[in-house]
């Protein structure tokens, strides 16, 4: 943090408190945004030896969703389900299982509600794929205007007497 | 003639995407106003239990009564609603009056979830036990095999160990009355 050195004269002490004020807030706002990385393991005797087995159960507990507290991972969130939930994963982890099964392991018991990031299936697809669908429904429809537009030939030149009528109607009838 | 036909097939197809998109539109309608009167819940868990063989377990008892597991629930000749418990639930303590008053209508079998087993007896010994068998799972992991979210959750296991219905909110009168005795004398008469 630097602060221009202001002439002692030259700044009323109000001007001088506030940028004082000013330079603290942004100091506590500095801090307040260094990323925290608690995770909800309240009890170390939970984790895997393993250093690399304990990364990936946490990478797999990340990924799920905690059915208590809804938009917390089972790694965030202290509830007793939760901490079920991360011995069950570590367990599976210790016994070799890849991340696909104890994903299988999870979605066959609580649905796929459990993971945070949805799998992918035919309804998500469709939802993905809706704007550009939609995009290109809409192109479809105003190409096919537009070439139904321009394809539309002149009009026939008048006749006679459609001329002579369109001359009454406009009042450019030189007989009247 | 012919030149109008073609001009109302091609009227026809740019109406389509139009019909589609109100077709959307009306089912997006209809699926959101569901959360209204509760047909539609994104944050329900919907755990896939419905119309599956109940899973594998073995709980043993909880005094005066011995414990039970799959075996059991698939030799089931009439259904049984089992309910999941324990005395620190507040819903539960509230729900079991209700359980009392329909026991005698309908088989339940309870289990005593992440409980301890003397606090539980003493729950039952004070609401009254409408359970003809208990288990007890004091680590909650046959929990977890049944989809369990918290406690207290209900199913109702049709003759031959398959589960024709689940809440996990509290049994009230209306849903007993309504819709869980209903199912049940549909599932006793074969």
């Amino acid at each position: 943090m630097i602060t221009k050195p202001v002439p002692r004269s030259s700044a009323p002490p109000a001007r001088r408190f506030f940028s004082r004020l000013a330079a603290g807030l942004l100091a506590a706002f500095c801090l307040l945004a260094v990323p925290l990385y608690g995770l909800a393991v309240d009890d170390p005797s939970e984790m895997l030896s393993d250093p690399r087995a304990e990364a990936r159960a946490e990478a797999i507990g990340a990924q799920l969703r905690c059915l208590v507290c809804q938009n917390e991972s089972i790694e965030d969130s202290s509830a007793g389900l939760a901490r079920d939930l991360r011995r069950v994963v570590r367990e599976h982890v210790a016994q070799g299982e890849s991340n696909q099964q104890i994903m299988q392991w999870m979605v066959s018991r609580y649905g796929n509600f459990i993971r945070l990031k949805p799998a992918l299936s035919l309804g998500t697809i469709m939802l993905w794929s809706m704007p550009a669908l939609a995009l290109l429904l809409g192109c479809g429809a105003a190409f096919f205007f537009y070439r139904r537009h321009a394809a539309t030939p002149p009009p026939p030149p008048l006749s006679d007497d459609e001329k002579a009528r369109l001359a009454r109607l406009t009042g450019k009838d030189d007989r009247t | 003639m012919n030149s109008s036909g073609s001009i109302t097939r091609r009227r026809l197809l740019m109406a389509l995407p139009l019909v589609g998109a109100g077709a959307v539109g009306a089912a997006f309608w209809k699926m959101l106003s569901g959360m209204q009167h509760g047909s539609f819940n994104p944050h329900d868990i919907n755990a896939p239990v419905l119309n599956r063989p109940v899973p594998d377990f073995s709980l043993p008892g909880l005094a005066p009564s011995e414990g039970f597991g799959t075996q059991d629930l698939t030799s089931l000749k009439e259904p049984v609603l089992l309910n999941f418990f324990a005395s620190w639930c507040i819903p539960c303590v509230a729900e079991m009056p209700t359980l009392m008053a329909f026991k005698d209508q309908l088989t339940m079998w309870g289990v005593a979830y992440k409980d301890k087993p003397d606090n539980a007896a003493a729950f039952l010994r004070h609401s009254g036990n409408p359970f003809a068998r208990l288990g007890n799972d004091q680590q909650g992991r046959t929990g977890m095999d049944w989809g369990l979210s918290g406690v207290p959750e209900t199913f109702l296991i049709g003759p031959g160990g398959v589960i024709r219905w689940h809440t996990a909110a509290p049994l009230t009168e209306d849903i007993l009355r309504g819709s869980i005795l209903p199912l049940a004398a549909k599932l006793k008469t074969p």
